[in-house]
């Protein structure tokens, strides 16, 4: 039809990016009503609505305590906790994907990852209880990329944005080096699988003490980069037309690097490392809502909320023990990003 | 009110690569800089919008010194149009253009609605209006020079600098894309842009300065400043003058 070759009317982006949301958005409730009825005491729709009902207006819900428990301490957070981690991995990847001009980067770029593992493992080592493994492998992310930071600006040769990549790979490698040898001198029988099972990332013991410290960063993180969005269009331009534009991009790529960090970290601190959700999850809003920051950040938020939580559900329940997130996300990511890399090019190149 | 370099001498850290260039743009009129590879044309434009850090001289635009400004004071006052590139990410060409807004925005602050009728604006001025709701990506690269254009245009400037508008552009493109810079000046807007083809500068422009090793050789109308053994001097290499039957109008062509 010619009809297909006539250029695209003004509101065909705001259709895409409506279409686009109320989809992910019935997903992630599908995910959740999913999650919920899933598992050992399965919780369904009605049972999870009236547990909900009787908490709002503080009448006893008649439904078993053992119900009760697992909606309110046990799948409850975990659900919520894996929607946040994936949000927050997902709004990072596209906010470092954008800030590096470049789709293939992923959150732990500047060493957010590599940081925060070595201080869990360090954590782990010292036999500190959870939420000092916690709050180490957090402070590790940020100080990582701090360090990243400080050494990429006092390199003052060539393309910023180059230098900071690069010293974000040899930071990282080095932090990685750490995390071996944590490893190497860590108790065999004790401490090494909890190291390990901690890397390959997992929310099998959260609980509602884990929410608030996860929620508070990932919310405040989201929101920086969020009232940043059309500046964060602007600076996914070359470093010179950024600033021809108008544009103080020293100050606004610390906000943004800080702002992302901050989520990456807690989302790591909360839930181990767990790759690929930063780095697929964008792509996959991107081709669907295109690559301005307003709506793609919402929209990647809350696929990578619904794209976690599935992970998770199928971590908990595929086999008799749980699969660490880690392995599912690549096992899963792979053939994905293939998937897209043969067929949606056009879209993002 | 002008956009001047006032005895500039430019270049990269602990790199000069042009010393004691004096050149001023004034509104309405295009200046075109010409000059071989590696004689520093794009190393002056970048520093008159104060991309790179001067290293002597001043550049004063409107009579105030270009580094007292902040970026965003001197966005609303120069627009700059870089050679067209592909670009990362697909932004739709209406958004490409609303970026040229930047400089007039809060921090918080997306587009207004009086931005974006800016925008609109100077797409269908540059007779891409069309293109608006396309990915930037998928658009031929004369118009997204055309696109960029109107990005620059978008800033409401009063200077708009264009590094080698016609690079990489096809024949029919080149003219195109030149008359419509040439139109920018009857806008009232100042208009300075390198370019490799003498020819452009002859046609197009109302002064023309030659760039010969980081220093500025010569400075005044095409007709008087572009003859033969200038270009042969500048690019040392042998150059042919073609004349019109009427001889009022020539050409050069690179033997």
């Amino acid at each position: 039809m010619s009809e297909a070759a006539a250029p695209a009317p003004a509101g065909t982006g705001a259709v895409r990016f409506v279409s686009g949301l109320g989809l992910a958005t019935l997903l992630l409730l599908a995910g959740i009503m999913l999650a919920f009825s899933v598992g050992r005491f399965p919780v369904s729709l009605a049972d999870l609505g009236l547990a909900l009902w009787s908490r709002l207006v503080g009448q006893p819900s008649g439904l078993a305590p053992a119900a009760e428990a697992v909606i309110f301490n046990i799948r409850g957070p975990r659900v919520i906790a894996a929607i946040l981690c994936g949000a927050a991995l997902a709004v990072a990847g596209a906010a470092f994907q954008g800030l590096f001009r470049n789709p293939l980067v992923s959150p732990d770029i500047l060493g957010a990852s590599s940081g925060a593992a070595l201080g869990a493992v360090i954590g782990i080592y010292f036999s500190l209880g959870i939420f000092g493994i916690q709050s180490l492998a957090f402070a590790g992310g940020l100080l990582a990329v701090a360090l990243v930071y400080l050494i990429g600006s006092a390199v003052r040769s060539g393309d910023a944005v180059l230098v900071l990549v690069l010293t974000g790979v040899v930071i990282g490698s080095l932090l990685g080096a750490g995390v071996g040898l944590m490893k190497y001198l860590a108790d065999p029988y004790n401490q090494l699988p909890a190291m390990t099972f901690w890397l390959l990332g997992s929310l099998s013991g959260t609980d509602r003490s884990d929410l608030l410290p996860l929620f508070g960063p990932v919310l405040a993180g989201t929101l920086v980069l969020f009232a940043l969005r059309w500046r964060m269009n602007v600076m996914s331009l070359p470093e010179e037309e950024a600033r021809s534009l108008g544009l103080a991009t020293g100050r606004l790529r610390i906000a943004i690097v800080a702002a992302a960090t901050l989520v990456t970290a807690a989302s790591v601190a909360a839930a181990g490392v767990i790759g690929w959700v930063g780095l697929i999850v964008p792509h996959l809003a991107r081709f669907i809502v295109g690559p301005d920051f307003g709506r793609l950040i919402p929209t990647a938020a809350i696929m990578g909320g619904g794209y976690l939580l599935l992970i998770d559900t199928l971590a908990r329940s595929a086999a008799q023990v749980e699969i660490p997130l880690g392995i599912l996300t690549a096992v899963i990511g792979t053939p994905f990003f293939i998937w897209l890399l043969v067929n949606a090019r056009k879209s993002w190149t | 009110m002008t956009l001047a370099a006032e005895r500039l001498s430019f270049g990269y850290p602990g790199r000069t690569i042009g010393r004691d260039v004096s050149l001023i743009v004034k509104p309405g009129e295009a200046v075109a800089l010409l000059g071989p590879n590696g004689g520093g044309k794009t190393t002056l434009l970048k520093t008159m919008l104060g991309l790179l850090s001067l290293h002597d001289g001043q550049v004063l635009l409107e009579g105030r010194p270009l580094s007292a400004m902040s970026v965003a004071e001197r966005a609303r006052l120069i627009g700059y149009v870089p050679q067209a590139h592909a670009g990362a990410f697909a932004f739709a060409v209406r958004d490409v253009v609303l970026m040229g807004r930047t400089a007039h925005q809060g921090l918080f602050a997306g587009a207004s609605a009086a931005d974006r009728a800016v925008a609109e604006t100077m797409l269908a001025e540059l007779g891409v209006g069309h293109l608006a709701g396309q990915p930037y990506t998928q658009i031929s690269g004369g118009e997204r020079q055309l696109v960029l254009i109107a990005r620059a245009l978008a800033q409401e400037p009063r200077y708009v600098v264009l590094d080698e508008p016609t690079a990489s552009l096809d024949f029919g493109n080149q003219g195109k894309v030149m008359r419509r810079i040439k139109d920018l000046t009857g806008r009232g807007l100042g208009v300075l842009f390198t370019t490799h083809d003498p020819n452009q500068a002859l046609r197009h422009a109302d002064r023309v300065a030659l760039l010969g090793s980081g220093r500025l050789l010569i400075d005044g109308v095409p007709g008087e400043v572009l003859i033969e053994e200038r270009l042969k001097a500048l690019y040392g290499a042998d150059v042919e003058t073609v004349q019109g039957a009427d001889c009022r109008q020539r050409a050069f062509l690179p033997v």
